[in-house]
């Protein structure tokens, strides 16, 4: 059994070059939106918008300008995280999403039937629908470059390594001594989803972040969504348990109505 | 800021809302004709068939819609069979999109059951083996069945609201009370239904004076049920100040609940409305019943993440 897998994004070395963004599309063989017809969306250098179904990585440009010349560009390759507890794979009702050999998350097309409750479980935002394939898709972490030793596609490509692949044991050092050292230089640095007793009981994929996590487009602490399953199923019930009572009680009313019209 | 703000909408709108208005119909008219078949008189058979007819109805209606808004239609049955092992079951008791399709399925199965009890009842069968099964449900199986079907049909009306809370969405994400306020809905349109369609079936005076009675109640729940949702949805209340918050205050509270309470109550305060206050009232719940699904799913449908979370 291997040793799991993931992804370490460091932020602070990320340019912006969206060459994860190419090797993804052309690995993966995602089709183009709106047949290759683009709009630009005005909004800094993005023109990919969000993580969905033909987008499975996502270079995010958050510029920090308050006044001239005073000021930061935040990068960020954003990706599927592959929760080690997914919400995704929770609530799938048809066994399509699965946990691989690799401790990933990927969704098998062959199964998915398209109802789209992971859409609205990943807390993160990361799964949409493939228009082509009229199923959910996200990222596989490359799994079939995995299955024959490849790194995947977009690690290979990145040009700075702020996307490092790797067993997750041996990223989680690498990017700790990054943290020091970055905080070594004045930078309040910190990760996000690398501590396996914290959120989700850890992301594989991870990162480091010179912000808060709102910033980014990430939940401070994102959740299961089960975590309302017993509360909800209990008051539903008793609602349902009053509504019956609440007939039952009419029915003896008019009974007792009856008797007491013959009695009376 | 709700951490439920940084994930993506489902695209549940068009074939979902019908749908969720139809089950939890469905299944509150099953309950009613249930109820009735264990406890009624009877005088209340018209109304019993009623609801199995309408509950029949509402659930082939339902899993057609739920199959439609499907991305691949035709997979719809690897909600119930695991697909790579097939005849393997495929049930997850934590999710409900899963539990909610056994849920369909069977409310669907004993609902058309009874509906053939009812039919077999009115001599409305031609074909034999249908009034041969008819016959049987309408005979000794028939409590049996509108007792389990019973429970199903609040199942049904009620998962939907549990299935969009046990997700990462805005506002259905956000409290635990969609679940109880569906069952509550459903009971008052389930009753609605029956009032407006009985009468076509003979039902007395006696009948459908108890469910005005048992509507005006349900819609008391809803109404408690209501302010208790929003009351814990807490600071992302704020999604309500657009036109969802419109609709959820005039047509689902006022058109759906208090209009009809009131006219449940004192009816000549409603000038025209007043004429025919029960079916009056019972078609306002219908509309209210209705809104309240667009403007829940719509409401958090149309939460644009990026803006949301940029602060815009």
């Amino acid at each position: 059994m291997p040793e799991p897998m993931g992804f370490f994004t460091d932020t602070t070395i990320c340019i912006g070059c969206k060459a994860c963004e190419v090797a993804c599309k052309n690995w993966n063989q995602l089709p183009a939106e709106n047949g290759g017809v683009k709009e630009l969306s005005g909004n800094s250098y993005d023109n990919t918008g969000r993580l969905d179904g033909i987008h499975w990585r996502h270079v995010k440009f958050i510029e920090q300008f308050e006044a001239p010349y005073q000021g930061r560009w935040l990068m960020m390759s954003d990706v599927c995280k592959h929760c080690v507890q997914a919400g995704c794979l929770e609530v799938c009702p048809t066994g399509a999403i699965i946990r691989t050999e690799f401790d990933t998350v990927v969704i098998q097309s062959d199964v998915c039937n398209g109802c789209r409750a992971c859409i609205a479980a990943c807390p993160f935002g990361v799964i949409d629908m493939n228009p082509v394939s009229g199923t959910a898709q996200k990222c596989t972490l490359c799994h079939d470059r995995l299955q024959v030793g490849l790194e995947p596609a977009c690690a290979k490509a990145c040009p700075t390594d702020s996307i490092q692949f790797g067993t997750i044991t041996e990223l989680r050092g690498r990017a700790q001594k990054r943290v020091e050292q970055l905080k070594g230089q004045g930078v309040n640095a910190y990760l996000y989803g690398a501590d396996p007793n914290g959120p989700l009981g850890g992301l594989n994929s991870f990162y480091l972040l010179v912000d808060k996590p709102e910033v980014y487009g990430l939940p401070q602490k994102p959740q299961l969504p089960t975590r309302n399953l017993k509360s909800s199923a209990s008051f539903s019930t008793a609602s349902a348990a009053v509504l019956g009572l609440l007939a039952l009680v009419g029915l003896r009313k008019r009974r007792m109505d009856d008797m007491g019209g013959r009695n009376g | 800021m709700s951490d439920t703000f940084f994930s993506a909408a489902p695209h549940w709108t068009w074939f979902i809302i019908p749908y969720f208005f139809i089950g939890g119909l469905a299944g509150g008219a099953y309950f009613l004709a249930a109820v009735l078949e264990w406890f009624g008189q009877p005088e209340d058979r018209p109304v019993i068939r009623t609801g199995y007819r309408v509950a029949a109805v509402g659930a082939i209606s339902s899993g057609l819609l739920l199959t439609i808004d499907l991305g691949r239609p035709l997979r719809f049955w690897h909600m119930l069979f695991q697909s790579e092992h097939f005849p393997a079951i495929m049930f997850k008791s934590w999710s409900p999109i899963s539990f909610g399709a056994w849920a369909i399925l069977l409310f669907g199965l004993f609902s058309v059951l009874s509906a053939l009890g009812a039919m077999s009842e009115e001599g409305r069968l031609q074909n034999a083996a249908l009034r041969a099964v008819g016959g049987v449900v309408r005979g000794g199986l028939a409590k049996l069945v509108a007792g389990v079907g019973g429970l199903l049909g609040f199942f049904v009306a009620g998962y939907t609201g549990i299935l969009l809370t046990v997700t990462n969405r805005p506002v259905w994400a956000d409290s635990p009370w969609l679940g109880a306020l569906f069952v509550a809905s459903g009971a008052s349109t389930g009753a609605a239904t029956l009032i407006l369609l009985a009468p076509r079936r003979g039902a007395t005076e006696r009948s459908l004076n108890w469910l005005s009675s048992f509507d005006s109640k349900a819609l008391a729940v809803e109404l408690l049920v209501l302010i208790l949702f929003l009351g814990s949805l807490g600071s992302v209340n704020r999604v309500w100040v657009s036109f969802w918050g419109l609709l959820l205050l005039v047509g689902v509270v006022g058109a759906g609940i208090l209009v009809p309470l009131g006219l449940h109550m004192k009816p000549a305060s409603f000038g025209s409305l007043a004429a025919r206050p029960v079916a009056n009232a019972a078609k306002l719940v219908l509309l209210g019943g209705f809104l309240l699904r667009l403007a829940t799913m719509l409401a958090s449908e149309g939460i644009e993440r990026y803006r949301v979370a940029a602060g815009m």
